[in-house]
Order: structure tokens, then sequence, then C-alpha cells
């Protein structure tokens, strides 16, 4: 996970004053540090450069996402088929499995059977600018 | 662009802009009564605004007997009978008989939904759809409107008024579009529980194209055998469902042959692709609550996805 590897090399930065008989201490911290710098990654904003989140929420109307999710700003329908989208930019996993980062969402949004042979979203008719559009929307549901 | 923006083009339909010569008539109609009325409007309002404010010599007028026999009785009923028999007159093509030769559809409204025949010249039914109905410009074309249920109300407000589907009868409508497009359309009356969800759309074509539309839904479906073919059938769609050229004979449901060519879904209310399709068929309660298909919890993601694959190749 990238969080980890970048968590890590900030521990590895840190003065190299400490004694020995506190690298136990230490990797604990590191343990902490990592779980840490994991919370604050998800807590930020994910931009996708050039993506218009306005944009997004009409395609996302205009392909009727709601008829299985939930989505904040959409009427109508709203489906029970899929998880509920509120929240979204805070979640840590997209569908329970994969991490929930743009490049992933993306791919998910266009043929999530790609990434989970076993789910029930099918592949939607989003070019991947569209799908970059509507990844935008998603993340400003926190 | 995917073409996603062009599904719903639109969507609402302007009421006051016709489309074809059948609709003009009840614009103009529709214009005049709205200027009558605020012309009588006007009036109303002026005439109380004297009898509350005015000189005491106007009031004492205004207190006559006569007025109410004149402006209350006399008035509405010239006024009236005269935009009546206008009207009538106006619109009296509207449904008029189908001359030979003319394209006969005979659409039969259903809670909540629209089965949809095109006649051959003997009246008989050639052609078995749903929910979309294909025109050619530039020359009139008959609806006959029946109901298999409950009383419902076509109206398609660029192509002409509403008419009632009464079940037991067979009303006309004749339309007739100038120009290549979607016309959307809805159910007027209302028939029950998602009857506000029941829609459709007119689709014009240049008469060519009309003819290749034609053929391409007489056809049986060219239907890819495989894992969806084969779940459509084992989850018994085909009770309720036909498709053509497959074992699946329902009459309850849609006729599904060219469901995957429909431009829309659930009766003119969600775009159709296999993202909308895995949604109906997973759990159509949730978009369109009361319809008569049932949720379907007992099929797999995978499944579900397999028959909307299929659905959609089926066009």
């Amino acid at each position: 996970m990238p969080e980890g590897i970048d968590a890590a090399v900030g521990l590895d930065a840190r003065p190299a004053s400490l004694r020995k008989g506190i690298v136990a201490m230490t990797l604990a911290a590191a343990a902490l540090g990592v779980l840490g710098a994991c919370a604050d990654k998800s807590g930020l904003p994910r931009e996708l450069a050039g993506a218009d989140p306005a944009e997004g929420r009409r395609l996302i109307e205009h392909a009727a996402c709601a008829a299985c999710h939930e989505i904040p700003g959409v009427a109508w329908p709203q489906g029970r088929v899929g998880a509920p989208l509120a929240g979204f930019g805070k979640r840590p996993l997209i569908a329970g499995r994969l991490p929930n980062q743009p490049a992933v969402l993306v791919r998910w949004l266009m043929d999530a059977p790609s990434l989970a042979p076993d789910t029930g979203m099918p592949p939607q008719p989003l070019t991947p600018e569209e799908a970059r559009h509507v990844a935008a929307y998603l993340y400003t549901l926190r | 662009m995917s073409g996603l923006g062009d599904m719903f083009a639109g969507w609402p339909p302007p009421v006051l802009e016709p489309g074809g010569p059948f609709a003009g008539p009840v614009t103009v109609l529709a214009w005049a009564l709205f200027a009558m009325a605020g012309i009588v409007l006007a009036i109303v309002l002026g005439v109380t605004a004297a009898a509350l404010f005015g000189p005491r010599r106007w009031r004492a007028r205004l207190a006559h007997e006569r007025l109410i026999l004149i402006g209350g009785f006399a008035f509405p009923v010239v006024v009236l009978s005269a935009l009546l028999l206008w009207g009538l007159t106006l619109t009296r093509d509207l449904s008029a008989e189908p001359r030979p030769g003319e394209v006969r559809i005979r659409v039969t409204g259903e809670m909540w939904w629209w089965r949809v025949a095109y006649l051959d010249p003997a009246g008989r039914e050639a052609v078995q759809d749903a929910n979309e109905i294909h025109i050619p410009i530039g020359r009139p074309v008959t609806l006959e409107l029946e109901a298999a249920d409950v009383i419902h109300s076509l109206w398609i407000p660029r192509l002409s008024g509403k008419v009632d589907m009464i079940p037991g009868r067979r009303n006309l409508m004749r339309v007739q579009a100038e120009k290549p497009g979607v016309y959307p359309a809805q159910c007027a009356e209302f028939c029950g529980g998602p009857h506000a969800l029941m829609g459709l759309v007119v689709v014009a074509h240049a008469p060519d194209a009309f003819e290749a539309v034609r053929v391409r839904l007489a056809r049986p479906a060219e239907a890819p055998e495989g894992p969806g073919a084969d779940g459509f059938l084992a989850a018994g769609c085909g009770a309720c469902h036909t498709v053509r050229g497959s074992p699946a004979n329902g009459l309850a449901g849609p006729d599904l042959t060219h469901v995957g060519s429909r431009r829309t879904l659930g009766a003119g209310i969600l775009p159709n692709h296999q993202g909308t399709l895995a949604a109906w068929i997973a759990d159509s309660q949730a978009i369109k609550p009361g319809n008569r298909m049932p949720a379907y919890p007992v099929l797999s993601g995978a499944e579900v996805r397999a028959i909307a694959a299929w659905l959609e190749a089926l066009k």
C-alpha cells in the first residue's frame, strides 16, 4: 500500500539519534504511524486533475447509476442492489475489497468485473474521461 | 462522449411545441383557451373591483339582476358553446379512421407499460414490441389504443392530444412527425401504483430507416448462446417474457426479443444498458415500486450480469 511506504519513508527520515534500546518502541510507533498515515490520507480530498464533479453528477444521472445505488444529490431512483454511496469519499475500500484510489475507481466504474469477477456491477458505458468526472463527483461525497 | 447525454434529450417534453400537424390544432386550442380564460379573469376582477371600490352609480348598476343574467348566464353559454364547436371542428381529424395503406400500430396500455404491435394491411398483429413506438416521418400514422386492465391514456405532447385507453374499446389517435427524432410520451390517466413511471418514447425515422426498423423488429432474436441465455431461462424469465427464437414465450410482460435496441428501460424511465438492465433484474421494485416483476434475490452478481449482458445484445 502506498500509504505504508510513505509512512515507512517518513520514519526512516527521523533523526538517527534513536537508541537501540527503544527499537521495539520505534517499531510499535511505526505500526501506529502506518495506521495514522492511512487515516490521514483517507481523509484527504482525492483530486483528479481536469475532472469536473458537476459533469460527473450529470453523467451519473444520465447513466442512471442510482438504479442500483442510493446517491446523495440524486432524488430518483434510489436502488438497493449496490451499496449506498453517501460518504464514499471517506471510504477506504471500493466494494469492500479494493483500495479507494482514483485510478482504481476509474477502472472500477468502467469495468468492475475485471477487478472482481463475482461482482454484480456490470461494465458501464463510460469513456475513461467520463469515468474520471464520475469519480470526481463520488469523491465529493464525504 | 458515449451518447448517454442524448438518451434523454428532449425530456421533459416541450408540450407547447408541436412536432406535427395533429399537434398543431391542440396547441392552437390550448393557447385560445388560455387567452379566453385570461380575458374572462380580467373582466371578473375589474367588475369585482368596481363593485367594491367604484362610485355609487356603478355599484347600483352592478347590483342589478340583469348583470347576472347577461354576464353570468348568457355570456358563458354563448362563449363556451362557440369554443366547444370551434374546438371540435379544429380537432376533428385527430381520431379519424386510417386510410388504406397507412401505417397502423396497436398500443395497449397495461399496468404499467405499453404493449406495441405493428399491424399488417389486414389489421393483424404482425410484429410485437413494447414501450417504444417507431413511426415514419412525413405521413400520418394511426395508433389503435386499447387497454388490458384499467383505463390508461396515451399522451405524446408534441404529436397529438391525450386519448384515453379504455378496456373493451378501441380509440384511434393519428400522429405525424415532421422531423426524425425522439418524442417522449406518458400515461396521462391515473392507473394505480407506479402510474407516474409509465412512459414511453416515439421514435420518428426517415421512411427507409423506418422500413429497416420494421424488418429488424420482425426478425427473431439473434441471441448468442451462453451463460446469459441459460441464466435467463433457468430463472424462469420466459414465463412472463417472450424472446422470439428462444424457448421463452411468456405473454404477461413486455416482449424482449429486441430489448437491447430500445432507448429506455422500465417503460420510458431509465436509459437502457447492461448496468440498468442488471439493476432492473435484481430489484426492479426499488426502481418502480409496485410493478408486476418481482425482485430476484436468488441470482448471484455474476448471473445478473450475464443475463443483463445477454439482454443488451438482443438488438
